[in-house]
């Protein structure tokens, strides 16, 4: 992944943090609020280096427990965590289909408030819990779901707009003997 | 299986969340405070889109309907004036009789106008945040309202924006009494409140208290927060506690928490 590229990731998850604060259409209609930096991790973590990832996770994270009553770094973990096991187990994972983007997206965005809410506990915090937690996880899981198949287009469409891709260097078995053409003595 | 510069990717990370955590409350909010200077943009441009909207639907509409609002607000703001003109009357007697009687003088509200600017973007705080800050004589546990009742109270102030924190949330807890009895509660979060915004409880009410159903609840001024007498909500149901010792009720908040657009910080 290109410097460009991480820094556009960066800016989109300040964008996210900003987004799930400003926009109440969902909260008000359904009780629950989305949560994009997880979807947005399980891009980094299948594209890029886990540098990238350990960025994301803090700056996401700080981000997030800035505009949020957590005590502050209490996201960074949750997000790294997911990342690191998705960067463990990116050759497993089928990259490029949707549906498995998908399935990826549900599982980080529903491993994640657990996470939070471990560390919140962990931390003496008492965060609201209660029945509708449930749906608020469900709504939670399915968003982050349907979020990075998208994340996965834009940004592979951002990458290969902004990022010059090289040719493969030729080498001796590209060449193969049925697809030469045989000139005769007449030509 | 990792190259060097992901191993110290990693240590730092961890470190970094490490420090973060173990950092006294004090230093974790300047810090957010300074983090949240990156959102200023942000939090401009969506306060200047909305003006620019504003702006754009008064021009598109007509004449002759903006002609009859302004009539209904004139005679509005008339109304509103003889009703003040009463009240400032009835303050007047009432401080009388106070004096007269020796209680101590009621200090009047004042009050500054804040815009709703976001909420909490998880779904475990109930939070929202506001567009006053120090700059604006902010500070922290300033109780907040709204036309209709007590909301919560300030719970974290930067420069231009704070946060407040709202009631059923278990970070804030009013000391709270029945209008008609005088019993005084505590108002936390209940069973019902994970459930919706809407209602919370209302706990600790003596077991021979006459509560029922429909009492208005009021702030009770038992405690370094809340003023006395901020409407709150109305009973809708009550039941007894250890065997007749206390009572708890279920309590519909005034406020809509959901629809929070505007809100009263109480100064003083």
């Amino acid at each position: 992944m290109s410097r460009i590229n991480l820094i556009l990731i960066l800016m989109a998850a300040l964008l996210c943090v900003y987004v799930q604060t400003a926009f109440q259409g969902v909260r008000n209609l359904i009780n629950a609020q989305f949560d994009l930096l997880p979807a947005l991790m399980a891009y980094v973590a299948l594209s890029a280096d886990l540098v990238a990832v350990s960025l994301l996770a803090v700056i996401g994270g700080i981000l997030f427990d800035t505009l949020s009553a957590n005590p502050l770094g209490v996201s960074i973990l949750p997000l790294f965590f997911i990342g690191v096991f998705l960067q463990f187990r990116h050759d497993l994972i089928l990259r490029d289909m949707t549906y498995a983007q998908f399935v990826v997206g549900c599982c980080v965005s529903a491993s994640m408030p657990l996470m939070t809410l471990l560390g919140l506990w962990l931390l003496g915090e008492r965060p609201l819990v209660g029945l509708v937690t449930l749906w608020q996880w469900l709504v939670m899981t399915l968003a982050g779901g349907m979020a990075t198949p998208l994340f996965f287009r834009l940004f592979d469409r951002l990458d290969q707009a902004l990022n010059y891709s090289t040719a493969p260097a030729f080498n001796e078995s590209m060449a193969r003997s049925n697809r030469e053409i045989k000139r005769g003595r007449g030509y | 299986m990792f190259k060097k510069p992901q191993y110290i990717a990693i240590l730092l990370t961890l470190a970094l969340a490490g420090i973060l955590l173990s950092l006294p409350a004090q230093r974790k909010t300047q810090l957010k405070r300074w983090f949240g200077t990156v959102f200023v943009v942000g939090f401009g441009a969506s306060r200047s889109a909305e003006k620019a909207a504003e702006k754009a639907r008064v021009a598109v509409t007509p004449r002759k309907v903006l002609g009859k609002q302004l009539a209904d607000l004139q005679e509005q703001n008339q109304r509103l004036r003889l009703q003040l003109k009463q009240t400032e009357v009835i303050a007047r007697e009432n401080d009388r009789l106070r004096s007269a009687l020796g209680w101590k003088k009621q200090t009047p509200w004042s009050v500054k106008l804040a815009r709703v600017v976001g909420r909490d973007p998880s779904n475990w705080h109930r939070v929202i945040h506001i567009d006053l800050g120090t700059r604006n004589g902010v500070t922290e546990n300033m109780p907040v309202m709204t036309n209709d009742g007590l909301v919560g109270r300030v719970s974290s102030v930067g420069v231009t924006r704070s946060q407040v924190v709202l009631i059923g949330d278990p970070n804030c807890q009013v000391g709270a009494m029945i209008e008609a009895t005088g019993e005084a509660g505590v108002i936390s979060p209940g069973q019902s409140t994970r459930l919706g915004p809407g209602i919370v409880a209302l706990n600790y009410i003596a077991g021979d208290s006459e509560l029922k159903p429909g009492d208005r609840v009021l702030t009770s001024g038992l405690g370094p927060v809340f003023p006395k007498g901020i409407p709150v909500g109305t009973v809708i149901h009550a039941r007894t506690l250890d065997y007749g010792l206390t009572k708890d009720a279920r309590v519909k908040l005034h406020a809509n928490l959901n629809r929070l657009e505007h809100v009263w910080v109480l100064m003083n």
